[in-house]
């Protein structure tokens, strides 16, 4: 049975289109690679699962429930988290107080703050510094602790190379690793194709808010991906791609 | 003129003002928004008090022990019956919203209450009369130093709460970015709610001190939001504690004021913070709060 | 098949509406022949109250400016009037320049006042209000707390001065409203419609904000102004903590909501409603004053664009020609 089960789920802004009937599932334990250009909808389309943001139309099962008009706060109980874009750390908080106040209402499970500084041991020495002093490699461990602590079933980290050192994506990459051998599912939305294929199960590519391609990251190629990314499969035909608006 | 009475006096009147202040301090901080009926919510606590104080027959200070916990759900409902769904309309309608609850209230007050003045100073007793005399010009009223003892501790108090609890820690993480606090399960309305809780329960105390200190009526509490809203300025915005030092310049304003010529008082204390709000300080504490 | 696209500024709605406004302002202009005295007085009085509604829209619809203080400038135009009186200038003339002098005071506190941002911007004119009335109160010349009455226009027989006091007001409102729809309908319009919906995204986009909220800032400052000096003409009587009472705040607050925030027609249709409920319930004292403030908390919370939106999303209408209507008309091709 699927952990998630995304079913034609359509998200806006305003009148945009950002997410058009977008379907697929998630396995428990599975690592799902979501890619896309720039405006694919990768982002919305997470925000959209994890309650952020409303869905339009269409259905998102969690465990079983519907949870599509349950609020953030409770899906983050429920067992979603959310490592949002651009990390959004409480920056007037220390590093210790970002875990500290995502573990209030935490589900039972084996994350806590001793045990996720064990996880990420170079946040150990900066529990007490304030979270704006960070680096952007240490923000973004600190993020994704800080959503650990909820001790989710599902953890959808948006875009977490993005404006990092290679080095400090590196890391990044090696906790997660660390992570799925917890078994955990994992949503990816990664600008990096490579690493994104490397570290994934599955890939789902997004274009213009639709689904281009969805397969296993063992039967199908970089190129296959590469030319979903960019639309390249459908013929190019400039000013006659599908309309965003809504009454298209 | 007797200067150093008129400070110490304006140091204690501003225990008083920085009651007021901290309730609206709170909330202008966890949910950006100015609460135009801070006063009269204040004033509503300073009739309950004195309802429940000439009703039973007890001191106004007993009668602060049913009246606070009553205000606190007071407040705690207000927020999620009728606040939170103005914080969906920018700054615009919260300011609209509160401004249409204190007309609300001063008008209800009066027609319950009718617009005569009245005072608790008397039933508190002679704490409220009583004084040291220190030198010949120079005497410390009793009351004034419990009012800025209790000033000290409920800031005191707020400033642990914040920092130190894990349900102060959600609310300066809801302050900061409400929308990232319920990516990590934080309720954002009940947050709301307990932040204009408090805020309401503390009016209640500063309404109550007001009563006993000197005189109020239905009409009082336009007077009192403005006091509120020169201390929280004149201290900082976003700063607890900036909101005693706010407080006492204020006071210490009003008296020295008073000093000259007693219906100079109020009117020194605007001076002040126009003037402070013209300066170079003044524009630093307000484009830092305004991000 | 090609398609041209034209944009209008007006349609039959608009100039049939125009045209009639006109009609109707020639109209109002010849009240005092066809109706008697306490009729131009209270009409006199309905037109100071729209003319504080479309002041107070201007700055809280348009610039997004909420002013809980403007009656420091119903009372700062009051009492100039007084002044300039008390030195020899004939108190028509003395309305006309205590308007001119609300504006002078409007520009020298808008560069403290200007700074402020939402609710600080509000207490901060409701502070300058207050001290103004404490200023004035201390001042014997002006009567200090017990009220002044102005001199003056009683050498004008009762009926004339209605009269008079009507015509100026009459004129000051088209005046208003001719300088707040000319605002909109220039360039300067949908900068306001701008800031008016979205201020970040309007500054973002280059819309310079400061220079126009300054510009409505300067127009409330006249506008109430007027409004307090011609109260002055309308009554003869004013004090200190009527004329710079919050209640004033309180009327124009009701009838923006109600009739319509940031709609040009929105003011006008509060004030004609928020006009009839005062003749009709002010007696009852605080239980009108506590609806009023409950229907302006309903609105607020439900329904801000006030009832003019209701009318106008459901007709699309407009009674004034400051929009843009984009009109195509296909041909078909060869």
């Amino acid at each position: 049975m699927s952990l998630l089960r995304v079913d034609r789920l359509v998200a806006r802004h305003g009148l945009l289109q950002a997410v058009r009937e977008v379907s697929f599932t998630v396995a428990e334990g599975e690592i799902l690679a979501v890619v896309g250009a720039n405006g694919a909808g990768k982002s919305t389309l997470l925000r959209t699962i994890a309650g952020a943001h409303p869905a339009a139309e269409g259905t998102i099962t969690f465990a079983g429930a519907d949870v599509t008009s349950v609020p953030a706060h409770r899906r983050v109980r429920d067992g979603i988290a959310l490592v949002p874009e651009g990390r959004k750390l409480f920056a007037e908080l220390t590093v210790e107080e970002n875990l500290m106040v995502a573990g209030r209402r935490a589900r039972p499970g084996d994350w806590n703050l001793e045990s996720v500084l064990d996880a990420f041991e170079m946040l150990r020495p900066l529990r007490r510094r304030r979270a704006a002093s960070l680096s952007g490699g240490q923000q973004q461990a600190t993020a994704i602790a800080r959503s650990l602590m909820t001790n989710p079933r599902l953890l959808m980290v948006d875009e977490a190379s993005l404006g990092l050192a290679p080095v400090a994506i590196d890391a990044v990459y090696a906790s997660l690793t660390t992570l799925t051998g917890a078994s955990a599912t994992l949503i990816l939305v990664e600008q990096d194709l490579g690493r994104a294929l490397s570290v994934a199960g599955r890939v789902l590519c997004l274009l213009e808010g639709r689904v281009a391609l969805s397969a296993t990251t063992a039967e199908v190629t970089r190129e296959q991906v590469t030319s979903a990314y960019f639309g390249l499969d459908r013929g190019a035909r400039p000013g006659a791609g599908p309309s965003l608006l809504e009454n298209s | 003129m007797n200067w150093l009475n008129a400070v110490v006096q304006g140091i204690f009147l501003g225990g008083l003002y920085a009651l007021f202040a901290c309730g609206l301090s709170l909330m202008f901080g966890v949910m950006r928004i100015i609460n135009l009926a801070h006063g009269d919510i204040s004033v509503l606590g300073a009739f309950l008090i004195w309802t429940i104080s000439t009703q039973a027959g007890i001191s106004p200070f007993l009668a602060l022990v049913p009246a606070l916990p009553v205000m606190l759900v007071a407040g705690y409902l207000l927020q999620r019956a009728v606040l939170a769904r103005s914080l969906r309309g920018g700054v615009v309608i919260p300011l609209l919203t509160t401004f249409g609850l204190s007309i609300v209230i001063q008008n209800a007050l009066l027609q319950i209450y009718s617009p005569d003045v009245r005072s608790l100073g008397s039933a508190a007793g002679s704490i409220s009369t009583g004084s040291r005399r220190l030198t010949s010009q120079l005497s410390i009223p009793y009351l004034g130093v419990l009012t800025l003892a209790t000033a000290v501790l409920v800031l005191g108090g707020l400033q642990l709460m914040l920092q130190r609890t894990g349900f102060g820690r959600e609310m300066r993480a809801t302050a900061q970015d409400p929308d990232t606090a319920a990516l990590v399960g934080i309720p954002s309305a009940s947050v709301y709610a307990r932040a204009t809780a408090i805020a309401v329960a503390t009016a209640t105390l500063a309404g109550g001190f007001l009563a006993i200190h000197s005189t109020f009526d239905a009409a009082s509490g336009p007077t009192q939001l403005i006091f509120a809203f020169e201390a929280v300025v004149i201290g900082g915005l976003g700063s607890l504690w900036g909101t005693l030092v706010g407080g006492v310049v204020l006071g210490i304003a009003q008296t020295a004021g008073a000093t000259i010529n007693p219906q100079y008082s109020i009117l020194a204390g605007h001076l002040v913070f126009l003037i402070i709000l013209a300066s170079p300080r003044g524009r630093a504490i307000l484009t830092r709060s305004a991000g | 098949m090609s398609e041209h696209w034209k944009v209008r500024r007006s349609d039959t709605g608009t100039r049939v509406a125009a045209a009639s406004s006109l009609l109707l302002a020639a109209g109002l202009f010849a009240v005092p022949y066809l109706f008697q005295a306490s009729v131009v007085q209270q009409l006199t009085s309905f037109f100071i109250l729209l003319i504080l509604a479309v002041m107070w829209n201007a700055l809280a619809g348009y610039g997004g400016l909420v002013s809980v203080g403007q009656q420091a400038f119903i009372g700062f135009g009051a009492y100039t009037t007084i002044y300039l009186t008390q030195h020899g200038v004939t108190p028509y003339l003395a309305v006309v320049l205590a308007a001119g002098a609300s504006t002078v005071l409007a520009a020298i506190l808008s560069p403290l006042l200007l700074r402020l941002r939402g609710g600080q911007f509000a207490v901060g004119t409701w502070v300058v209000a207050e001290t103004l009335a404490l200023l004035v109160a201390l001042d014997k010349g002006l009567g200090s707390g017990t009220g002044i009455s102005l001199r003056g226009l009683n050498i004008y027989s009762p009926e004339l001065r209605r009269a008079y006091t009507y015509w100026l007001t009459l004129a000051f409102s088209l005046l208003l409203l001719g300088l707040v729809f000319w605002l909109l309908r220039h360039r300067t319009g949908t900068a306001l419609q701008a800031i008016r919906d979205d201020e970040e995204a309007a500054a973002s986009l280059g819309v310079r904000t400061a220079p126009l909220k300054l510009v409505l800032f300067l127009l409330a400052g006249f506008g109430c102004g007027a409004a307090g000096a011609l109260t002055l003409a309308n009554t003869l009587f004013i004090q200190p903590q009527s004329i710079f009472g919050v209640q004033w705040t309180a009327y124009m607050l009701f009838m923006v909501l109600v009739g319509g925030l940031g709609s040009f027609e929105g003011p006008i249709l509060g004030a004609i409603i928020f006009f009839t409920l005062q003749n009709q319930f002010a007696e009852q004292g605080a239980w009108y004053l506590i609806g009023l403030g409950l229907v302006a908390i309903g609105f607020a919370l439900f329904l801000p664009r006030g009832l003019w939106s209701l009318f106008a999303d459901r007709y699309q209408a407009r009674l004034l020609p400051i929009g843009y209507t984009l009109e195509s008309s296909t041909h078909q091709g060869p």
